[in-house]
């Protein structure tokens, strides 16, 4: 019955895991200089890193030539926008799926998505972009999360189950808010806008929009990183944490604020970009296993780079841009089929 | 140390329980008995603060380790990592395990005799394995109450005697309060100190093995006639063991 002690278990970060991490790093910088370069208009990266370093070491520079206005002005905002949201909406579906113990949710299960989309069409429908639409969404997105809460609060207990059904009516209820505000909406001005962001872009993508959205993105990043380690506390079932000293019910909502800051926010400056907090938690959770001591800095990386990538496609992939909805979805529903066999013909050979 | 003072649950109209009392001291270990149904789950979650009392209170230390009956069974952590979050109360909500707590798990994985699961992954474990690491955790958070669900109800015989084989080493060192529920009464002679049973008709009796454990009151626990036999121990002694007369042609 006694074992040999095994000696100091080794901990941390094992090489393998470093190489993993190096690799996603690299990725992430690769596919962000692919996106300032490619284009109609194409930088070679030699140029890119040169432009790059310039404006670096001399902001206030003038951008004479083009191909530096259009790194510098148009699309350097824009892949740090892409991969800013990237992030942000990888590391949301992450810890929530933590939080539910559910791989199939994701930051539209709580109505966040749907809530937001309606505040920013609603601004949309009266004529207003900008700030207006962005303290729209959010403060939609975040009342959805309060509907849900307080609709899923019952004799002072939150279960899961509720919380996930209660998500389910308030999305509902949000989408059909939307449709209603399409219905009413003039076919000839704000009905164009409203349908194409709630599509999802970032071709409106500026300094001063990024701006806007660094505060709640890395607020929300900041706080879901900070927690990584109680998000496994919180992945356990509730009974067994509590005897572990965690607040599930109250430390849950420190976890869905933090989500409903970064998908309001995300929404607002680009639409409901959907699939990526379903599908990169699954590809980070294959590279590096469920801690999310890990698990939340690489799906950070890898949703970065992901949306980069696919929002690089998304413009040049045709003389006109197809919106981004549309391709996370094509190109996110096929990986995420191919990673759910992967993942349980794994589970079952263990 | 820990128990409850004149508690009563009740589920809308039906009572499961009201005026139990019982207290359980440092160095000291206490069986709860009762037939299926009868809400020895519902009183260990009492006891433990997960089930609201109707009345009465409950009082126990802020952290009690606590070993489920199912642990959470998909988690692809490692043995260690698992131990680890016995730790989790010292760590607040932004803290991370430090070489310390990493420490104090393996620390608490030795005296459960279980060093070969640190590295083993959680969800490949079997049943006695799990057992083995969800007691390590209890132990890892350092809470002198320990309570244990019902810890024998889903091993083979041989991780039963190993379990209770556990579950009496703790008792034995006396520093801790130890509660548990089960079904078989020569776990309650095999480790415990006192007995608690909840009665098919409600009410509940109390006290130590000796008196609680013998032919007549186990048959009107569980509606089925008992009886002592003799078996021999690992040494060749002659121990005791109570059994049910089940249907069969031999009597066990």
């Amino acid at each position: 019955m006694y074992d040999v002690a095994a000696g100091p278990a080794r901990r941390g970060l094992g090489p393998l895991r470093l190489g993993v991490f190096g690799v996603l790093v690299l990725t992430l910088l690769l596919s962000m200089l692919f996106a300032i370069g490619a284009g109609r208009f194409s930088v070679s990266v030699p140029r890119i890193i040169e432009i790059l370093l310039a404006a670096a070491i001399d902001p206030d520079v003038a951008q004479a030539q083009m191909d530096e206005r259009i790194v510098l002005l148009v699309r350097l905002p824009r892949v740090l926008l892409a991969a800013l949201s990237g992030a942000a909406l990888a590391v949301g579906g992450t810890a929530l799926q933590g939080v539910f113990r559910n791989p199939l949710v994701s930051p539209q299960v709580l109505g966040i998505s749907q809530g937001a989309a309606f505040g920013g069409a609603l601004a949309l429908l009266f004529g207003y972009a900008g700030v207006v639409l962005l303290g729209m969404s959010f403060v939609f997105g975040l009342s959805a999360l309060v509907l849900v809460g307080t609709l899923a609060r019952i004799d002072g207990r939150t279960e899961v189950i509720t919380v996930i059904l209660s998500g389910m009516v308030i999305g509902a209820l949000f989408g059909a808010l939307v449709s209603i505000i399409q219905f009413v909406a003039d076919p000839n001005t704000s009905l164009p806008a409203i349908v194409y962001w709630l599509m999802g872009s970032f071709s409106t993508a500026t300094w001063a929009r990024l701006g806007l959205a660094i505060p709640g993105m890395t607020i929300g990043l900041l706080v879901i990183f900070l927690l990584r380690y109680r998000l496994n506390l919180l992945a356990l079932e509730d009974s067994e944490a509590r005897s572990l000293g965690v607040n599930p019910d109250r430390e849950r909502w420190y976890v869905f604020i933090a989500i409903s800051l970064m998908t309001g926010t995300s929404v607002a400056v680009a639409g409901i970009v959907g699939w990526i907090g379903l599908v990169v938690p699954h590809a980070a959770r294959i590279l590096v296993g469920e801690d999310h001591r890990v698990l939340i800095p690489a799906a950070a990386l890898i949703g970065a780079a992901y949306l980069t990538f696919i929002d690089t496609l998304a413009r040049t992939l045709t003389a006109a841009e197809i919106p981004l909805g549309v391709l996370t979805a094509l190109i996110g529903a096929p990986v995420f089929g191919y990673l759910l066999r992967r993942y349980f013909k794994e589970t079952q050979r263990a | 140390m820990i128990g409850l003072e004149n508690a009563a649950v009740r589920f809308g109209s039906r009572t499961l329980f009201r005026n139990i009392t019982f207290d359980v001291p440092v160095g000291r270990s206490l069986a709860i008995l009762g037939p299926n149904g009868r809400g020895k789950t519902t009183l260990l979650r009492s006891v433990l603060g997960f089930q609201p009392l109707a009345e009465g209170r409950r009082h126990a230390p802020p952290v009690t380790g606590y070993v489920p009956q199912h642990g959470m069974s998909q988690a692809k952590l490692s043995g260690l990592d698992v131990v680890i979050m016995g730790r989790a109360v010292r760590l607040g909500l932004f803290g991370q395990p430090s070489a310390e707590d990493r420490e104090a798990a393996q620390s608490a994985l030795v005296q459960v005799g279980a060093c070969s699961l640190a590295e083993l992954r959680y969800d490949r474990m079997s049943g006695g394995q799990r057992q083995m690491v969800l007691i390590a955790r209890a132990l890892a958070t350092g809470s002198q109450a320990l309570v244990f669900d019902e810890p024998t109800s889903a091993l083979d015989l041989g991780n039963q005697a190993r379990t209770l084989a556990l579950l009496d080493g703790l008792r034995m060192r006396r520093e801790f309060a130890i509660i548990f529920t089960t079904h078989d009464p020569n776990h309650a002679l095999a480790a415990a100190d006192d007995v608690l049973m909840m009665m098919p008709g409600g009410g509940e009796m109390h006290g130590p093995v000796a008196e609680m454990i013998e032919p007549d009151k186990l048959s009107e626990l569980y509606g089925v006639r008992m009886g002592w036999v003799e078996v021999n121990g690992p040494t060749g002694e002659v121990r005791r063991a109570i059994l049910p007369s089940f249907a069969g042609i031999q009597a066990a």
